[in-house]
């Protein structure tokens, strides 16, 4: 009578644990999203910023970075990473450093001899997470973060669209 | 007729009361193909489980007794012959639906009007291509159509696979990303008609509908006529000064405006924004208070939608707002 119910109880024990697992486990590999974003919503000057990239290594944001990087036509001048009017972005070094800010920097402010600011025409979270995306174009750096959706989706699209 | 009349008031309370949202009332002869098929299987199907059901009961509620087994040889008739009537009744709905799958997909002529319709997580983009090409008129989430004429749509997708239905017309047809699908509309009467995406695209795959508006052939060539014409100049200082706002926060690196040279084309296009009855892909109407909190905060009425949030000053935004909605 009373042994199916202890190895039921144990069997629910056992279950239970997995699922405390299953739910815990991947979800340490996961980079985090914001659905809301909460910074200023206008890029802000050099002296204002952040001392460091908010969105280091996470996937969504470079993710989110590559689609902008479409959007605002980046690809425009740098292409996918190679270059054209604009400095290849896969290359060793940088005439403006690699560090997050100098690369925040550039976007906001514009450099001379071409590169456009973009101060008050897209929000401060977007182009960090464009920082974060032209960061992943050099072949030297390893990426932390786990594979997030990555272009194959919007490629289809984008490539039809400019064909 | 009445069968349908019938069927579209007990459907009422889950339709839209402004614009029609069923497949049951019919407006062209595709959908009306598919909603006799829909009847008849409907009706075919529902007299056949009738059956089962009464043959069910009376196998329960009769017990065996001594002359159940002189009449064995008679059972095994009537099942032999449920089984021959069941598989004659299978085989004429699939005939049944194979003819009108074929009728649905009847080929275009010529004189079709070509209607452009491009998928984006969570809109629509609405061309209608013209020779010059400068002549294209891009509108989104708003599809009018001439009554009387064949519509061929050709569908794509920039990102996900979406698909295209408007119940009234025709059946659902996928968009997908890199290979471009064609679609019909011959819409038999005017009306206003809803339509939705049909196939889960994402985060507000729930909140990407349109609308589509058959209408009288001289009223669809006086609305493309006035779409082509580029953006109306502001009428007042508040509504230049909104022109200003737009041309230099974040709006114009997304948004085109023919003819004052904002050129984004990633976003729905706003030159005639005020010709339209909704924003936000059907979600509100397109009225001075919906506008404002989209453009505010949209994060908040549409999460995760691709438009960021935009703090502007209260006067930026209410200028702004007055712009956009003198753009008739």
């Amino acid at each position: 009578m009373c042994s199916p119910f202890r190895s039921l109880s144990r069997l629910r024990d056992v279950l239970l644990l997995g699922g405390v697992l299953l739910a815990v486990g991947p979800g340490c590999q996961r980079s985090s999203r914001t659905l809301l974003e909460t910074a200023p919503m206008s890029a802000k000057a050099e002296r204002d910023r952040p001392a460091r990239n908010p969105y280091e290594d996470n996937a969504y944001a470079m993710t989110e970075g590559q689609r902008l990087y479409e959007w605002y036509n980046c690809s425009g001048c740098h292409a996918r990473g190679g270059g054209g009017i604009g400095p290849p972005l896969m290359a060793k070094t940088w005439r403006y450093g690699k560090e997050p800010g100098g690369i925040y920097t550039s976007i906001v402010e514009g450099r001379p001899n071409g590169m456009p600011s973009w101060r008050g025409k897209m929000p401060e979270y977007q182009v960090w997470q464009i920082v974060t995306y032209v960061q992943t174009l050099d072949a030297d750096r390893s990426i932390a973060s786990p594979p997030g959706p990555r272009e194959e989706h919007m490629q289809a699209g984008e490539g039809a669209s400019s064909r | 007729m009445r069968r349908t009349a019938w069927s579209a008031a007990l459907l009422l309370p889950f339709t839209a009361c402004r614009a029609s949202y069923s497949a049951l009332d019919t407006a062209s002869p595709e959908a009306t193909r598919i909603t006799n098929l829909h009847w008849l299987i409907l009706w075919v199907t529902g007299v056949v489980s009738l059956a089962v059901i009464a043959a069910l009961a009376i196998a329960l509620t009769r017990r065996r007794t001594a002359e159940t087994r002189a009449g064995e040889g008679r059972r095994a008739r009537a099942v032999a012959a449920a089984a021959i009537v069941s598989t004659a009744l299978l085989l004429w709905l699939l005939t049944a639906s194979v003819l009108a799958g074929r009728a649905v997909a009847t080929p275009v002529g010529p004189g079709a009007l070509r209607i452009q319709i491009v998928g984006h997580q969570w809109w629509w983009e609405v061309r209608y291509p013209a020779d010059p090409p400068s002549d294209t008129v891009i509108t989104a989430n708003e599809i009018h159509v001439p009554v009387g004429r064949a519509v061929l749509l050709e569908l794509s997708s920039t990102d996900v696979i979406h698909s295209f239905w408007v119940p009234n017309l025709n059946g659902k047809k996928d968009l997908i990303p890199g290979r471009p699908t064609r679609h019909l509309l011959r819409p038999e009467r005017t009306g206003v008609f809803e339509g939705r995406c049909a196939e889960f695209c994402g985060y507000q795959h729930a909140h990407m509908g349109f609308v589509l508006i058959a209408e009288e052939p001289d009223r669809f060539a006086t609305w493309l006529a006035s779409e082509r014409r580029p953006a109306s100049e502001p009428i007042d200082a508040a509504a230049r000064h909104g022109r200003e706002v737009f041309l230099s926060s974040a709006c114009v690196s997304c948004h085109a405006i023919r003819g004052i040279g904002a050129f984004g084309h990633k976003a729905p296009d706003l030159t005639h924004l005020a010709s339209r009855r909704t924003i936000g892909s059907a979600m509100l109407p397109n009225t001075d208070g919906p506008l404002a909190g989209w453009i505010v905060n949209s994060q908040h009425i549409k999460p995760g939608n691709h438009m960021p949030p935009n703090l502007l000053p209260a006067d930026d935004l209410l200028d702004l707002v007055s712009y956009l909605r003198g753009l008739r």
